[in-house]
């Protein structure tokens, strides 16, 4: 049985169930980080004295840097899909990916340089929020890069077979992308700066 | 969503200015912790740059500024919810169980009063 609404929109709701369901995924996603959030301030706001300048603000610069980039690199790509233009759209697919590897590696030897200082999650209330905040967001990043990789590898192929449908599915991707790259925007200022 | 040719290719350099204003507000915002303002300050100019960079990833990567109104719904609940969820730190400092409650006069109930 084919799920219907892949392609044309649902009269009622004007959106194809796709675009509504990640819309939907990304409102839950919003509480999940919201309550964290809402434990970082209870935290901060009840803690007698608060560690400041503890992380790597460069590094954190840096990533912020390169998730703004593959922002702009994943919106292309969908930019390209729909001017048809195939082979602009893998390489600001791959990009993509790319940045968000960076990330990560950026991320594990942040990690591994507190982890080595003996620094890990059960060292403070700081570094319980730190780890508990930039693990999920990490965990995100990397569910990013499953989605992007079965795109750019054996889900390619929908594109000659429904071109409508794939330009979704990347679009789909973009949405839970740039919102990642949203809340690192808030991340990086609350843990690194503040 | 614009998925005509002509809408996308002018769309193309709005997504490349938002992305420079982007990374222009991340220098501002690491170049203003410099600056060793007050933490009240320091608070307000981090989330407010934050705010600012979110709301253009919302409105323009994500599209946000031309879609239906079911998603606006979606996420007006959401926000709702959200604004619920940061309202529950100021309950809890509110929260005044386990402290002793001042008496009359401003002295601590069941305390000694010295006399």
């Amino acid at each position: 049985m084919n799920i219907p609404y892949t392609v044309e929109e649902r009269p009622d709701t004007g959106l194809t169930n796709g675009k509504l369901g990640i819309w939907l995924f990304l409102a839950s996603e919003v509480m999940l980080f919201g309550a964290l959030f809402s434990t970082y301030i209870i935290l901060r706001t009840g803690a007698p004295e608060w560690p400041h300048g503890e992380l790597n603000i460069l590094l954190g610069a840096i990533n912020t840097v390169i998730l703004i980039t593959s922002s702009v690199t994943m919106v292309m790509a969908w930019a390209s899909l729909k001017l048809k233009d195939w082979a602009k759209h893998r390489l600001y697919l791959i990009a993509t990916f790319v940045l968000a590897g960076v990330f990560l590696v950026n991320k594990y030897f942040e990690y591994k340089d507190h982890f080595d200082k003996g620094e890990g999650p059960w060292h403070s209330t700081f570094t319980a929020i730190y780890f508990t905040l930039t693990g999920l967001h990490g965990l995100h990043i990397l569910g990013g890069m499953i989605v992007m990789l079965y795109l750019i590898g054996p889900g390619a192929r929908l594109w000659k077979k429904n071109p409508d449908q794939f330009a979704n599915r990347i679009e789909a991707t973009g949405l839970y992308w740039h919102f990642v790259d949203l809340v690192w925007i808030f991340l990086f200022p609350v843990l690194y700066l503040l | 969503m614009h998925s005509d040719s002509a809408e996308v290719k002018k769309s193309i350099r709005t997504y490349m200015m938002i992305g420079l204003a982007l990374l222009a507000f991340t220098g501002i915002t690491v170049a203003a912790n410099q600056f060793h303002f007050g933490v009240p300050v320091a608070v307000a100019v981090a989330l407010i740059i934050a705010t600012m960079k979110g709301s253009m990833v919302a409105s323009v990567f994500m599209h946000l500024s031309h879609e239906k109104k079911w998603v606006y719904g979606a996420l007006i609940l959401t926000v709702l919810g959200f604004l619920i969820l940061m309202t529950v730190p100021s309950f809890t400092n509110a929260d005044s169980i386990g402290q002793p409650v001042p008496a009359i006069g401003g002295a601590p109930a069941g305390g000694h009063s010295g006399h």
